[in-house]
């Protein structure tokens, strides 16, 4: 159980080449092979519907995993987000019906997202709470006051145009996909080119050396989690223009998969290891599993299932992986 | 236990007022508010109602005391609460369901406890991935449907006495003797203390760490399959989302009780009084007609505030 060596990114930018790339070739490899596997088994695999679903699936699946990719690459966790895009959808979505301004619902969305990552990031770095168990209770804090909120009522039917941000096409692309493009641009940017990116490597590799290094430990972890808050703000904008309503379990079943999407991609439970782009891979290759396990017709019960033994399998590569490499 | 108990007493004084006085408070608030409180009825009901979270809150802090955690518990207890009601209503036998119940729960318990020791995964997301199968089984195994149609004994487990004390207190009662013993008059309890406070030391004293380990998170499972056979008997019936969430209920009540989750420090006594703080918040608020959701958060709100208090301690 002691700290196994880590390693940090070179210099300030560009990736690791001869292991970051390796590693993300491999991901897109097995991308590849589910591919032709799930061409082979299924008719309706390769027909440009399904394609371009899963591509907005997997779109879907990264906005709320991106954030969490940074916080996990400080080697915290932030548990809450499921409970996060639950409750902003739903307050986003009132604020639409009531003032029938798409606009200010996305505003208040993301705002309250904001806000429930920064509550978690005082949480994690004025209270000392160990993030699982900080953004824990928080997770059951967001679900009772979403719960609570909606009373099971729904929240149906926004206006077209808002609804074109989760449903729309532009150019023959669902328009989640250019918003993909966009966020992964901008996480990449963060993450490997600024100074901001390179010091939260630092801190989830070694905390104490970054801390002797005059990195302000504690205002960047503030900075991640409020990133990962807006990220599944944001997340519950995409969604509710998706599914054009809001009930208050609409993110219950979105943590499982977003941390899976994270460790799929490569980034290390443990800190200072991982890319956004590797998030993105790995958010396509489970929304592939789970695609293919619905053309393959197995009932939706089987998806925990499969989720959280994917889940454990990409812990242990990393872990053997790592075992092996130093 | 002889090392133990020459820095306990002080950790306990320090303790004792924080999760007693929260619960005295909580009565005298409860009792002031709600006329319907302070009756026999309604407190014996409290300590019937706490029996499962109890019994899932004990394990809990043996486990949360070797710096684990066990998020799979309410998933498991779900699905060896189905499990029991499948297999009952296929044999006809109470016991053989009873036995499959605690297999069941006994191999997921072995299960977190090989992904947590052998495999160096972390306590959390190791049993957040089992949380996520138990969940699917469930699922899988009731279709999505109820499982009706229990025969009465069954219901007995819940709702029987024995010299006039209901059962689940007696079991409550003995399972907490059973843990008191385990822990502080065992071998395996002491380095319970050990594993969370310097495993390193238990390593190098010749002691086979993972495997004590196992044991520990199988202790968890199989005491979540008993309590997913009172949840059926409580509810005469299995239901595949029965459980969701209870393990947040036996974390609150083992965070309440002043175990902490860093430095192996664990106190089998407040957590008994971190359950009954649990239950009577509950109890009391739904007294209040306050709706189920809201006390969700509120036992949230409960949990980050006793973590608060737990790392000012620590500091100070």
């Amino acid at each position: 159980m002691t700290d196994t060596t880590k390693i940090l990114p070179g210099r300030a930018g560009g990736l690791h080449i001869s292991a970051d790339v390796l590693q993300l070739a491999y991901r897109l490899l097995a991308a590849l092979l589910i591919c032709v596997l799930l061409s082979l088994l299924t008719d309706s695999f390769l027909s440009l519907n399904n394609i371009l679903n899963v591509l907005r699936q997997a779109s879907l699946m990264f906005f709320v995993a991106a954030g969490l990719t940074l916080v996990v690459l400080t080697a915290g966790l932030d548990l809450s987000i499921g409970a996060n895009v639950g409750l902003t959808a739903c307050l986003a979505g009132t604020v639409i019906h009531v003032t029938g301004s798409p606009t200010l619902g996305v505003l208040v969305g993301i705002g309250v997202g904001a806000v429930i990552g920064l509550a978690n990031g005082i949480m994690v770095t004025a209270l000392r709470i160990p993030s699982f168990i900080a953004t824990y209770g928080m997770l059951w804090i967001l679900q009772g006051v979403a719960y609570w909120y909606m009373a099971g009522e729904t929240i149906h039917g926004f206006p077209p145009a808002f609804r074109q941000l989760g449903s729309g096409y532009f150019l023959g692309l669902p328009i989640p996909v250019y918003l993909l493009v966009i966020f992964l641009a901008i996480g990449t940017v963060l993450a490997q080119r600024t100074t901001w990116g390179q010091e939260i490597y630092a801190i989830g590799a070694n905390p104490v050396a970054a801390r002797l290094s005059g990195i302000p430990v504690a205002a960047r972890l503030l900075l991640v989690y409020t990133v990962s808050g807006t990220m599944a703000g944001l997340a519950s904008i995409i969604f509710l223009a998706r599914l054009n309503s809001a009930e208050a379990d609409i993110g219950e079943s979105l943590t499982l998969p977003a941390i899976a999407s994270v460790l799929i991609g490569g980034t290390s439970l443990f800190g200072g290891v991982g890319t956004v782009f590797g998030t993105f891979i790995g958010a396509l290759i489970l929304t592939l599993v789970l695609n293919g396990m619905n053309l393959l017709q197995i009932s939706a019960s089987w998806q925990p299932l499969v989720t959280g033994a994917i889940v454990i399998l990409a812990v242990w590569l990393d872990r053997m992986t790592r075992r092996r490499a130093f | 236990m002889p090392e133990i108990a020459l820095t306990a007493p002080m950790a306990r004084i320090r303790r004792i007022p924080g999760v007693a006085m929260m619960l005295i408070a909580l009565v005298a608030g409860f009792a002031a508010t709600s006329p319907g409180f302070l009756t026999v009825p309604n407190l014996s009901n409290v300590l019937v109602q706490s029996t499962v979270l109890l019994l899932l809150a004990l394990p809990m802090t043996l486990i949360i005391m070797t710096e684990g955690l066990d998020l799979s518990m309410g998933a498991v207890l779900t699905l060896t609460s189905l499990v029991v009601a499948l297999v009952t209503l296929a044999t006809g036998s109470v016991l053989l369901g009873l036995l499959a119940a605690c297999a069941v729960g006994t191999l997921f318990g072995i299960m977190n406890g090989w992904l947590v020791a052998i495999l160096g995964i972390p306590p959390f997301v190791a049993t957040l991935g089992t949380l996520g199968m138990a969940q699917g089984l469930s699922l899988i195994v009731s279709d999505g449907q109820s499982v009706v149609g229990m025969p009465v004994a069954i219901q007995k487990i819940y709702s029987g006495m024995l010299a006039a004390v209901p059962l689940p207190i007696l079991m409550a009662i003995a399972a907490y003797a059973a843990f008191h013993l385990l822990l502080y008059y065992t071998r395996l309890g002491t380095f319970v203390f050990a594993l969370g406070g310097n495993r390193d030391a238990l390593r190098f004293a010749g002691v086979k760490v993972e495997r004590m380990l196992i044991v520990v998170y199988a202790i968890g499972g199989a005491m979540a399959g008993l309590a997913g056979v009172l949840m059926t008997a409580r509810m005469n019936a299995g239901h595949p989302t029965a459980g969701l969430g209870l393990e947040f209920d036996a974390i609150a009540a083992v965070a309440v009780g002043g175990t902490s989750f860093e430095r192996g420090n664990g106190w089998l006594l407040g957590t008994l009084l971190g359950v009954l703080t649990v239950g009577v918040l509950r109890n009391g608020l739904n007294l209040l007609a306050i709706p189920s959701s809201v006390q969700v958060s509120c036992v949230g709100v409960l949990v980050i505030m006793a973590l608060f208090f737990d790392g000012l301690r620590s500091r100070t």
